[in-house]
C-alpha cells in the first residue's frame, strides 16, 4: 500500500476511535446515555439528568486524554533514548517510586495536610526522586552508560517494591486496599484542580519531546551517528530523561500506575508505520489517548454498577493479546 | 601563518586514563586531497579523527578548522563542515534510505522545522550522486554492506560538508564494494571539491586512494608526505612488522604495495 495513504487512513482511524471512545467514556451512568444523548449535551441541547451525567464524566475523560498522551509519547521517546524496546517510564523505577510515595501518604496520615493532597505530591516528588536517584547511580567515569541506567532503575524498583508490598501488609486492611486500587490505577480519582496543575505539564513536555524526533532518529542508530551530525548526545538525553520524568509524574500523580500504555502504544505504531519517532511520537499521543478512554470505558461497564474495575487491569489484558498478535505477524519488520 | 589548509592541529594530545593515545599530534589537511592516516591498530588513528569533529574532546594542543579553533564552534557548527563515514556497521531499525540520508539535514534545520524544498533538492543529488536514489524507499536493515555503505556516504554528502572523515571505510566490505566504495568517493571528492581523511590499516588501499599519507606510529606522527617518501621498505618494516615495497602498477600507474610477509622471525 502507498505509504501516504496509509498514514492518512491510520490518522482517520485514530481520530474515529479516539472520538468515539470519548463519547462512549462521557455516555456512562448505571444507565448508560446511548451516544446521540451525549451528543445532545455537547451541543447545547441535553436534558438537565443528562447533562449532570456528562459533567460528571469529563473531568474523567479530559484528564485521561492527557494521561493516555503523555504515557504514550514517553514510552516512544524513552525507548528510543534507552534504543531499548522493553524501556518504559516505569522500568526505570518511576511507577514504584510513585506507588511508594502513594503508599506512604495513605498509610501515614500527616497531621494538617489532607490526603488528598498529600497523595499525589508525594507521588509526585518521589517519581522525579527515583529517577534522580536512578541516574545518579548509573554515572560513570565515562558518562551514564543506558545499560548502567536501565540495571539501576530494574534495582531501585525492585526495592521500591518491596517496600510498597511491605507498606500494604502492615496497613489496616481499608488502607491496604486504597493502596492496591492506587497502584492498578484509575481516572476517577482526578479533581479539576489537579488538572490545572497537570495538563500544563504534560502538553508543554510532549511538545519539547516531539520536538527532539529528528535527533531521536540520530540517536536510535547509535550514539557515534548522532554525534556526527552535530547532536550533543549527552545533553539531548538527559534533558529528554528529565522531561519524561515530569511528564510522566505529573500523570500518575494523579491517576496511580497504570501500564502497558507507555511500552504498547509505541510499538503498535513502529509494527504499522516503521521507526521514524517524527510518526511515532505524535501518533502515540493520539493512540495513547484514544487507548486509555476505551480501556477506561471498559473498566466501567465491566464492573458493578457502582463500582470501577482498576485501569491497569484492562490496559493490559486488551493491549497485551492485541500486542502479541501484531508482534507475531510482523516482527521483522521493526528491527527489535 | 597562511596556508591552504583547511585543518590544522597543533600538538594535539588525548589520553584515555594514563595512557596516551595521541602524543604531540602537529598536521594539516591540505583543501581538495585525500589524506590517509595509516597506522597499526590501537595506534590511535580513529581517536584522531574523532577529535576531528569534537566526538572527543583533546587534553592538550589545539585543533583549526578554516582558522578557527572548534573548541568555540558549537557541535552544530562543526556538522556543517565536518562530516563522517563511520566504520560499517549494522543498522538494525527499518528506516528508509531516505530517512538515512535526510539525517545529513539535521545539522541545518531547526527542531520544528521539516526539510525545506533545498534540502530535499540536497538529499535528492546526494543519493543519485552515491548511487542509492533507485533504492531510495527500500529499508536500510534489508541492505548489503556496501549498499549500506553508500547510503551512509550519501547521508555524509547531504551535509554539504567541507571536510568528510572516513574510519575504515573498507572494513567489513568485499573485496570488490572495497573498490567501489573508494572509487565514489574519490569521484565525489573531486564533483563536490571535498577534502576527505581516512583512516585504515590496509595498506593498498590507502596507497592507491590517497594523495598524501601520514603513518602513525607508537601514538605519534612516524612519517607524512607523498606514498613514495613514508612508505619505505624500512618505515613498514617499523610500523607494521611486515616485509613489504611500494611499486607503480604498470597497468594503472598507481601507486600498490606488496607485500611479502610478516618480519617476525
Amino acid at each position: 500500500m502507498d505509504r501516504k495513504l496509509k498514514i492518512m487512513l491510520i490518522i482517520i482511524s485514530l481520530s474515529l476511535m479516539l472520538i468515539l471512545s470519548a463519547l462512549m467514556d462521557l455516555s456512562w451512568a448505571p444507565r448508560p446515555l446511548s451516544l446521540g444523548e451525549v451528543w445532545d449535551v455537547l451541543i447545547g441541547n441535553g436534558t438537565w439528568a443528562n447533562d449532570l451525567i456528562v459533567s460528571k464524566n469529563a473531568t474523567r475523560v479530559f484528564f485521561g486524554v492527557f494521561v493516555g498522551a503523555a504515557l504514550g509519547v514517553t514510552g516512544g521517546v524513552v525507548q528510543a533514548v534507552f534504543r531499548n524496546p522493553l524501556a518504559s517510564p516505569y522500568l526505570l523505577g518511576l511507577s514504584s517510586g510513585a506507588s511508594f510515595g502513594a503508599a506512604v501518604a495513605i498509610v501515614i496520615s500527616i497531621p494538617m495536610i489532607p490526603i488528598a493532597f498529600a497523595q499525589p505530591f508525594l507521588a509526585f516528588v518521589f517519581c522525579l526522586g527515583t529517577m534522580a536517584l536512578v541516574y545518579t547511580l548509573s554515572r560513570t567515569v565515562g558518562g551514564v552508560r543506558t545499560e548502567t541506567l536501565i540495571l539501576a532503575g530494574v534495582a531501585v524498583s525492585s526495592l521500591f517494591s518491596a517496600l510498597v508490598s511491605f507498606l500494604t501488609y502492615i496497613a489496616p486492611s481499608e488502607q491496604m486496599q486504597s493502596i492496591v486500587f492506587w497502584s492498578m490505577g484509575s481516572l476517577g480519582i482526578v479533581e479539576w484542580e489537579n488538572i490545572t496543575f497537570a495538563v500544563p505539564v504534560i502538553v508543554v513536555g510532549i511538545i519539547l519531546m516531539i520536538m527532539h524526533s529528528k535527533s531521536l532518529n540520530a540517536m536510535m542508530l547509535g550514539d557515534a551517528h548522532a554525534m556526527d551530525l552535530g547532536i550533543d548526545v549527552k545533553k539531548v538525553r538527559l534533558f529528554l530523561i528529565i522531561i519524561s520524568s515530569l511528564v510522566v509524574a505529573a500523570a500518575v500523580a494523579f491517576v496511580g500506575a497504570v501500564g502497558f500504555i507507555g511500552l504498547v502504544v509505541p510499538h503498535i505504531f513502529r509494527l504499522l508505520l516503521g521507526p521514524d519517532n517524527r510518526l511515532i511520537l505524535p501518533l502515540s499521543a493520539f493512540g495513547g489517548a484514544a487507548f486509555i478512554l476505551m480501556c477506561d470505558y471498559i473498566a466501567h461497564i465491566a464492573s458493578g454498577t457502582y463500582s470501577v474495575l482498576p485501569i491497569g487491569i484492562v490496559t493490559a489484558m486488551i493491549g497485551a493479546p492485541f500486542f502479541i498478535y501484531l508482534l507475531s505477524r510482523k516482527r521483522s519488520d521493526v528491527g527489535w | 601563518m597562511v596556508s591552504d589548509s583547511v585543518v590544522d592541529i597543533d600538538s594535539l594530545v588525548y589520553t584515555y586514563g594514563n595512557m596516551t593515545v595521541l602524543d604531540a599530534i602537529s598536521m594539516s589537511v591540505k583543501k581538495g586531497e585525500i589524506l590517509g592516516i595509516l597506522g597499526p591498530n590501537g595506534c590511535g588513528k580513529t581517536t584522531l579523527l574523532k577529535n576531528l569533529n569534537r566526538n572527543l574532546s583533546p587534553h592538550g594542543g589545539c585543533i583549526m578548522i578554516d582558522s578557527s579553533d572548534i573548541e568555540s564552534m558549537s557541535k552544530k557548527e562543526i556538522a556543517k563542515k565536518v562530516s563522517v563515514v563511520p566504520q560499517t556497521n549494522e543498522i538494525r531499525f527499518a528506516f528508509t534510505v531516505r530517512d538515512i540520508v535526510g539525517m545529513g539535514r539535521i545539522p541545518f534545520q531547526d527542531s520544528l522545522r521539516g526539510a525545506s524544498s533545498e534540502d530535499l533538492k540536497i538529499i535528492d543529488k546526494a543519493m543519485e550522486q552515491t548511487g542509492v536514489l533507485s533504492m531510495a524507499d527500500r529499508h536500510i536493515n534489508t541492505m548489503s554492506g556496501g549498499e549500506r555503505q553508500r547510503a551512509i556516504i550519501a547521508r555524509a554528502i547531504a551535509q554539504t560538508p567541507e571536510i568528510v572523515l572516513m574510519d575504515e571505510p573498507t572494513l567489513h566490505l568485499d573485496i570488490n564494494m572495497q573498490f567501489e566504495v573508494l572509487d565514489l568517493m574519490q569521484k565525489l571528492a573531486k564533483d563536490n571539491d571535498l577534502t576527505v581523511v581516512m583512516v585504515s590499516h590496509d595498506l593498498p588501499m590507502i596507497t592507491r586512494y590517497c594523495d598524501r599519507i601520514i603513518l602513525l606510529h607508537d601514538h605519534k606522527i612516524f612519517a607524512m608526505g607523498a606514498a613514495d617518501e613514508v612508505l619505505t621498505k624500512e618505515n613498514m618494516r617499523t610500523v607494521f612488522n611486515v616485509d613489504a615495497e611500494l611499486e607503480r602498477d604498470p597497468r594503472t600507474g598507481k601507486n600498490t604495495v606488496r607485500l611479502f610477509g610478516s618480519c617476525k622471525e
